[in-house]
């Protein structure tokens, strides 16, 4: 780590030294294509994009490098195409990943890349370890069941096979996510875009996993709606303490919710650190740009 | 006795039991491997036969694959055997076999049935064989085939669950009534075909081995004997079988029987009679029997 031991007090070094990532990633790779000669592994060179001139092969993400630690939201911003949602599903093990590796400190004492982990653990980590929230409800969410049952479908993959216990764990869920109790069994097809997003929230939320994945979760919401899910947002974060990764091409909601922040560009990661320091001082021309169309 | 003249084809020019020898042997070594993962479907190549896909083509190629010079069958149709699929299964078996026929239980060392299992208790020496018309369970809530074998693969039913779950919020209770969902030697997740929850209980621990043919789908699963099968169940909504209080069957007074509910056709009364007749009938000739015993 580059830390500059001079200019913090001892206590400060002690502290982040001793703190272990809860998420470590690193080399996360993602190609679209069959890949040739000339592209088979992702270059770092900026001005040579991401698509491959040769066979069309696109690297979606390349060589990604980053930690997360426990509590921590972490943002990733970036133009349309840029790779955050195929970071974020590979994260989430939705995509097959290229390469790479991720372990999460929870699950298995950190020993284990789960990119390779078998199909079950997989699922179980899916249940227990991370939540995730798309952009798309219908990705997260069964329609034309009840709420409550999206919800319950999370517990029972965790074995919880007492429907009033079942049923008293989604009302507390919902009605974190101020969804009213008296609508538990409703189906979402029902409810508008913003408490569609509360109740996927409550659903990746249900197992108490210590990550949750966020995919442009107000993208197409009004402006107040959207004012609202960011606060709730932050107020869970805050009272479960739960890490975060936010993905947002629209760095205000960034701003808003993240510590740090990666910039994101043609599956580049090309600016990354405290999201107030980007804000005020963006090192690559693209961050430049993209906080002056902000201003 | 079934004549020559009466055949419906003639029999000589086919192999006995109809399917010839590698179509059998196939069959049985897919069956074995059924026996050897309890509950899980095995792919097989479903034959042609002279009985159309969907009546009970994968119970009778079990049977045709199974059945020897020594055997005794008895067929029985939603616990009748004297239905119009249960006869023909019976005349080709018959027929392309010459082995003998029975509607007693208890004689028959192979039974093929459809939508019941007898009420008798059956012995380790007999075979079950069970015509199923949708061999997954999880059909109804995943239509494609790849995703229902990786949640096999995974053991991820927690659709299933759900779908128990949304009865009980709806229904106050779950309302699957037929095929209702078991879990076998708490691995795999499966259809007992369509019999009535009052059976399920009946394949749990069984002595016997139970056979699964589903011709139109192309497989094949078993529960050997002493297999532990679990009827779906929350831990605050038990499985509960169909409950028959208050009523008996009017022909041998059964309470402790399926019974079918039929509607006196003069006066609208409802009555109740076993479901299963060659049990029934046996119960029957017994009552009779012991009256004429007393007379002795
Ligand atoms: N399934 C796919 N097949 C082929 N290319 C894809 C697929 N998914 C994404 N891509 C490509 O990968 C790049 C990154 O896309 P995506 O991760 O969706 O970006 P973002 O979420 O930042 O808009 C784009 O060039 C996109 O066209
Ligand atoms: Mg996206
Ligand atoms: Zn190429």
């Amino acid at each position: 780590m580059a830390i500059e031991p001079l200019q913090m007090s001892k206590g400060m070094t002690e502290s982040i030294e001793k703190e272990i990532p809860l998420v470590t990633v690193k080399g996360l790779s993602k190609q679209f294509g069959s890949g040739c000669e000339y592209c088979s592994t992702p270059s770092h060179e900026e001005k040579e994009g991401n698509r491959c001139k040769h066979c069309g092969s696109i690297w979606a993400v390349r060589d990604i490098d980053f930690e997360l630690y426990p509590g921590e939201i972490l943002g990733v911003v970036g133009e349309s195409g840029s790779g955050k949602s195929t970071m974020i599903r590979s994260l989430f093990l939705d995509e097959e990943v290229t390469n790479g590796s991720m372990t999460v400190s929870t699950y298995n004492k950190g020993k284990i890349n789960i990119f390779n982990a078998s199909a079950q653990q997989k699922r179980y980590i899916r249940n227990h370890v991370m939540g995730m929230v798309y952009q798309n409800p219908y990705l997260g969410l069964r329609m034309t069941f009840s709420s409550s049952g999206n919800i319950a479908e999370k517990l029972i993959a965790a074995d919880n096979f007492h429907v009033g216990k079942i049923r008293e764990r989604a009302s507390e869920l919902l009605d974190k996510v101020e969804i009213p109790i008296s609508r538990m069994d409703e189906p979402p097809k029902n409810f508008s875009g913003g408490m569609q997003q509360r109740v996927q929230i409550s659903k990746a939320l249900a197992n108490n996993p210590p990550l949750l994945l966020l995919d442009e979760v107000t993208t197409g919401l009004d402006l107040s709606v959207q004012a609202k899910v960011l606060d709730l947002i932050r107020s869970l974060q805050r009272e479960l303490n739960v890490a975060m990764i936010v993905v947002s091409h629209d760095l205000g909601v960034i701003r808003m919710l993240a510590d740090r922040t990666m910039v994101l560009r043609q599956g580049l990661v090309v600016e990354k650190g405290l999201t107030d320091q980007i804000l005020e001082d963006p090192q690559h021309p693209y961050t430049q740009l993209l906080v002056h169309s902000l201003l | 006795m079934q004549t020559a003249e009466n055949r419906w084809f003639e029999t000589t020019n086919y192999n006995f039991a109809f399917l010839d020898e590698g179509s059998k042997r196939e069959i049985r070594r897919k069956t074995l491997k059924a026996v050897a993962i309890p509950g899980y479907q095995v792919p097989f190549a479903s034959r042609e036969l002279p009985i159309g896909r969907g009546w009970g083509t994968g119970g009778l190629q079990l049977t045709l694959s199974l059945i020897g010079k020594k055997d005794c069958l008895k067929v029985i149709d939603q616990g009748n055997d004297d239905s119009v699929n249960a006869v023909s299964i019976r005349r080709l078996v018959m027929e392309t076999t010459g082995v003998t026929t029975t509607e007693e239980t208890g004689e028959a060392t192979l039974i093929q049935t459809r939508h019941r299992i007898p009420e008798e208790t059956l012995r380790e020496d007999q075979i079950l064989i069970l015509q199923v018309p949708q061999p997954e369970p999880l059909r109804r809530v995943e239509p494609s085939e790849e995703v229902t074998r990786r949640q096999h693969a995974e053991m991820d039913y927690s659709a299933k669950w759900l779908q128990l779950y949304e009865n009980i919020v709806k229904w106050g209770n779950i309302t699957i009534g037929a095929d209702y969902p078991v879990m076998v030697q708490q691995r795999y997740l499966m259809a007992p075909s369509p019999i009535p929850r009052w059976d399920n209980p009946k394949i749990h621990q069984a002595n016997y081995l139970s056979l699964y043919g589903a011709g139109r789908e192309k497989k094949i699963y078993a529960i050997p004997p002493y297999t532990d099968v679990v009827s779906l169940h929350f831990e605050d909504y038990p499985f509960e079988v169909e409950s028959f209080t208050g009523k008996a069957c009017r022909h041998c007074g059964s309470t402790h029987t399926f019974l079918d509910e039929i509607t006196d056709e003069r006066t609208g009364e409802k009555l109740y009679q076993c479901s299963d007749t060659a049990y029934c009938k046996k119960r029957q000739k017994e009552q009779r029997g012991t009256e004429v015993s007393h007379g002795n």
